[in-house]
């Protein structure tokens, strides 16, 4: 039905596909005793590669390709730019803090690709299996990663966690799609969109939903699906927990934008009030307990569960408004959230030896720029006019508000304003004077990591003050959300 | 006309900021900072000048100097800015006092300038940004970024406990600002523009239902009485007076709030503004006695001139919910002349705290024989203060208690009249605790030097407007009234019937 060849739909996860086995091949041939550093530079260049031939696919005539599995849209192209750029942010950050040659420097790079690979999938993803396996691809590379750090307790302890709550919930979302599968013959969005209003047995069709809201919320850490997210974040070094609070994640909003729009608008009144109730308590939960955290990993960490809260907020809204506000927050989020995590990077070292609120005490008199930069992104987090935080913030509940959903919307800015006790509670105490015998290091940045902040400042700045074009972006992808490009080929459907 | 005209504002605008980035850029050695951020407020407050000397005064309708252009598409925000003779004066003195803050932190501030001067000069942006944004979510922006610099700052320079001070100050402006920014979104889903004027236009041809109107005007006045402070939401003031640097003291009070009330709450919501007036009266009316009273106690300067700051604010909250429109022209110059004398107050006080390194007034005593310039100066701005007659805060508080005693209450106008006498006591007993009398230990043990050149200049032009205004206060009264137009047939009828004080005020407000 399209002259335009099947791989070209799947080309950036064929780029990175490549550009991981040529890392693996690499590091497996060249000498135990060679610095495994440019490994990572390769990974950086394989990524970029990736991200311009995701916006080149934006020329090709929207469609689906490997016999109706897998789409390319500007939906799919709005994820995968988002996607390869925080890997790729990833990658610049961890060039520089990672320590020496001993830490399997090569598997570390090649696991953050592979993740990359299933991330994207899962955003293209139009069929549910395929959808699952993209998944599982993404989990076990980030389950890896979160454990990186083997030689402190909480690393195998934190990869422990994500990994068997993990498989708990994917196996949910497979349940979910077994049920389906059972009540309309599909396992594919589009006819399940078609079938499940037909469906003789309703009941089957709304459990369906709800086990994968269930496996899909988790992947999100939304509560009250959110317990493993602090532990894992802490065990994890802080580029891994940049990685996994942004990129994992958008990739599942995808998903659940996907399954819950372009699956599910038949139950619009079963998930709208699920979602609703789901975004109060993410956050609500967040922000409360954020507020007692010392650490600030873990108070990072209680954020993003709020965050996962105000996109789920976005949901309320009507389908077009909505879509795009979360798609616009997803990316809002990355920029500021990687670029505070960079930051804690160089605070405190791979190694976490200064994660405490106190170890941030007077940074903005030791080194005035990386203070400033952390009070910018915490200012972004906090919903400060003029940053992306606000921008998202603002569509996510301008969505909400448009749809009448005006209880969510002062729930939400009420929240901001408890989320501003914590944000600002590290603000503050990095702008003051430091103890005068405290002799805290002033953190070293090498070229890659400035160059990963810098993304991120930019990023930040540029979706606060100048959103349209991202926006447009993500309207764009709404829109092919909303009207699916194409029926899948008849021989899909059984 | 002038070519400049269509761009002045965005300049004032943008001039600050481009100084914020270049003392970033620049290193930080040799007061470096210093002169690019004088410099920076110089240029830009040659630039506020060129408002009033090309402003139409004869034209009664509609925004001067104005620029509307979208900025972002869906929803629909504009770049949209412009003065009135309302919001005219207010960026000319945010032009005057930036560059007299400059100089009253040349000394005090010692490390890091080169982020105090980067986090100063955002801040002035964000001010004229408030005073100039006509498109609701643009104002709202600003209104926004002007709390992040003095939050970091305070932190930063605190005398004893900045981050606390910092904090609060920041949860009191941040929190009370998340319902306002429900309610314009929530106007924004009912009329599909953050426009000021359509706004304005569409609330006043009552095309939205006037029982959701009462909150949604209810959340745009809490959130800016915080900010003036209104009694009883006062409670960050004093903190922040005693932590903040001085430059941005004088700054932070009283300006952005009661501009805000004047125009986005009475301006936007005149039928909701009168409703609540006698609320507000009897509040201004508790604040004036109540700021006063308690500066009369303060041990701690700072804290002496913010709880006075409370009671001239409440005053001003007086004229505004007076709902006259010599009240109003009375408030606009009221302002003016707090933020004159403030500037000057606090440079002194600034001063002296940077001499003897400590704000408790009973340490002082006697000042006046090392310090016979500061002195001077200092009892003149006190008398302005006060409201001693050929001294511009005469023609403000007279006006105001003035309009209230005849179109407003006569017993509220006099009980408020009490508080001259309260301002007088804590101002003048100020004076002599601190300059006259015997020497205290610290005065005696201490030598220092009397105003240096910088503050001097800093000061001077501020104390002749002090007495030019006093004497001849008429062209820039006459300058504020001429513009001040009724934007609707509501607002002149709420301007043109003055309320009946026996029937709508005092029973209301006696409840």
């Amino acid at each position: 039905m399209t002259t335009v060849p099947d791989i070209y739909r799947i080309l950036p996860e064929v780029i990175l596909t490549l550009t991981g086995v040529l890392m693996m091949l690499t590091d497996a041939t060249i000498p135990p005793h060679w610095a495994r550093r440019n490994l990572g530079w390769i990974g950086a260049i394989g990524t970029t590669l990736a991200l311009w031939s995701s916006l080149w696919q934006l020329s090709l005539p929207e469609g689906t390709a490997f016999f109706g599995t897998v789409e390319t849209s500007a939906f799919t192209v709005f994820f995968h730019v988002l996607i390869c750029g925080i890997v790729l942010v990833t990658l610049l950050l961890s060039l520089d803090t990672l320590p020496g040659r001993s830490h399997h420097q090569g598997e570390f790079y090649t696991l953050i690709v592979f993740g990359a690979v299933g991330m994207c999938l899962l955003t293209g993803a139009v069929e549910l299996l395929v959808a699952f396996i993209a998944l599982e691809i993404s989990s076990i590379a980030t389950y890896v990663l979160a454990g990186y750090r083997k030689e402190t307790g909480k690393g195998p302890e934190s990869a422990l966690k994500y990994f068997l709550l993990g498989s708990f919930a994917t196996a949910f979302l497979l349940y979910g799609i077994a049920l389906i599968f059972g009540a309309t013959g599909t396992t594919h969005i589009y006819e399940i969109a078609r079938l499940a209003p037909l469906a003789v047995n309703h009941t089957l069709v709304i459990a369906s939903l709800a086990l994968m809201l269930v496996g899909i919320l988790f992947k999100v850490s939304a509560a009250p699906f959110h317990v493993w997210t602090p532990d894992v974040y802490e065990g994890s070094s802080s580029p891994v927990a940049a990685l996994l609070s942004t990129a994992p994640k958008a990739a599942a909003f995808a998903l659940l934008l996907r399954v819950i729009y372009e699956a599910y608008p038949s139950l619009h009144s079963f998930w709208s009030p699920l979602l609703w109730i789901v975004a109060v308590v993410s956050m609500t939960v967040g922000n409360l307990a954020a507020l007692r955290q010392r650490n600030v990993k873990r108070m990072l960490a209680y954020s993003s569960i709020a965050h996962a809260g105000y996109l789920l907020a976005a949901f309320a809204g009507a389908s077009s408004m909505g879509i795009a506000a979360a798609s616009f927050y997803t990316a809002a989020y990355a920029a500021m959230n990687v670029g505070i995590f960079a930051i804690v990077t160089l605070v405190s070292g791979y190694d976490d030896r200064a994660i405490l609120l106190d170890d941030f005490r007077g940074l903005i008199h030791r080194a005035p720029l990386l203070g400033s930069l952390l009070i910018f992104f915490l200012i972004s987090l906090t919903g400060i006019p003029f940053t992306g935080g606000f921008a998202g913030k603002f569509y996510s509940f301008s969505a909400a508000m448009g749809a009448g959903a005006i209880w969510l919307t002062i729930i939400g800015l009420l929240n901001s304003g408890i989320a501003a006790g914590y944000y600002l509670r590290l603000a503050l105490v990095s702008a003051q004077k430091p103890d005068a015998d405290s002799e805290q290091p002033r953190p070293q940045m090498g070229v890659a990591v400035s160059a990963a902040i810098a993304l991120c400042f930019l990023a930040t700045l540029v979706l606060g003050i100048l959103p349209n074009v991202t926006l447009h972006a993500a309207q764009q992808g709404a829109q092919t959300l909303q009207a699916p490009i194409a029926a899948p080929p008849s021989n899909v459907t059984p | 006309m002038n070519a400049f005209n269509p761009i002045i504002l965005t300049l004032i605008l943008l001039t600050p900021l481009v100084g914020a980035v270049l003392v970033a850029l620049l290193p930080d050695r040799a007061k470096i900072p210093n002169w690019i951020a004088l410099l920076t407020s110089l240029v830009t407050l040659l630039f506020t000048l060129h408002l009033p000397a090309h402003f139409a005064w004869g034209q009664q309708q509609g925004f001067q100097f104005e620029i509307n252009r979208i900025w972002i598409e869906s929803p629909a925000i504009f770049y949209h800015v412009g003065i009135d003779s309302l919001s005219l004066w207010l960026v000319v003195l945010t032009g005057i006092l930036a560059p007299v803050g400059v100089l009253a932190s040349w000394n005090a501030i010692q490390s890091r300038p080169k982020v105090f001067y980067s986090f100063f000069l955002l801040q002035q942006t964000a001010i004229v940004g408030v005073f100039i944004s006509l498109d609701l979510m643009l104002y709202y922006g600003f209104w926004e970024l002007s709390l992040v610099p003095m939050a970091v700052l305070i932190a930063m320079y605190g005398r004893k406990d900045g981050s606390k001070a910092a904090l609060k100050f920041f949860l009191f402006t941040f929190i009370p600002s998340a319902p306002l920014l429900v309610a314009i979104l929530w106007l924004y889903t009912r009329t599909h523009t953050f426009n000021f004027a359509d706004l304005q236009f569409e609330i006043a041809a009552g095309l939205i239902p006037a029982g959701l109107l009462f909150w949604v005007a209810l959340a745009f006045l809490f959130a800016f009485a915080v900010k003036v402070p209104v009694f009883p939401l006062h409670g960050w003031l004093s903190d922040t007076f005693a932590e903040a640097p001085v430059a941005l003291a004088m700054i932070v009070a009283g300006k952005m709030g009661l501009y805000s009330l004047l125009r986005f709450h009475v301006g936007l919501f005149p039928v909701q503004a009168r409703q609540i007036a006698p609320l507000m009266i009897a509040l201004a009316v508790i604040g004036i006695l109540y700021g006063a009273c308690l500066a009369l106690v303060q041990k701690n300067f700072f804290r002496l001139i913010a709880f006075g700051t409370v009671s001239h604010g409440s005053l001003v909250i007086l004229a505004i919910y007076g709902l006259t429109k010599m009240g109003w022209t009375a408030s606009i110059f009221q302002i003016l002349s707090i933020g004159i004398v403030e500037g000057v107050v606090l440079t002194i006080l600034g001063g002296l705290y940077n001499r003897y390194k400590t704000a408790e007034i009973d340490s002082y005593g006697g000042a006046a024989t090392k310090l016979p310039r500061a002195a001077t100066i200092f009892v003149l701005a006190a008398l302005t203060s006060i409201g001693l007659p050929l001294l511009s805060g005469f023609i403000g508080e007279f006006l105001i208690l003035s309009t209230t005693f005849s179109q407003v209450s006569r017993w509220w106008a006099i009980v408020a009249a009490v508080s001259v006498i309260l301002s007088a006591a804590y101002m003048l007993w100020l004076v002599q605790r601190l300059f006259f009398g015997p020497e205290g230990k610290l005065t005696a043990s201490t030598s220092v030097r009397d105003l240096s050149f910088g503050e001097f200049i800093a000061v001077a032009p501020l104390v002749a407007l002090m007495l030019i205004l006093g004497v001849s206060p008429t062209p820039l009264l006459d300058s504020i009234q001429s513009g001040l137009h009724p934007p609707s047939a509501q607002i002149k009828q709420v301007i043109q019937i003055p309320i009946n004080p026996q029937t709508v005020v005092a029973p209301e407000a006696k409840r």
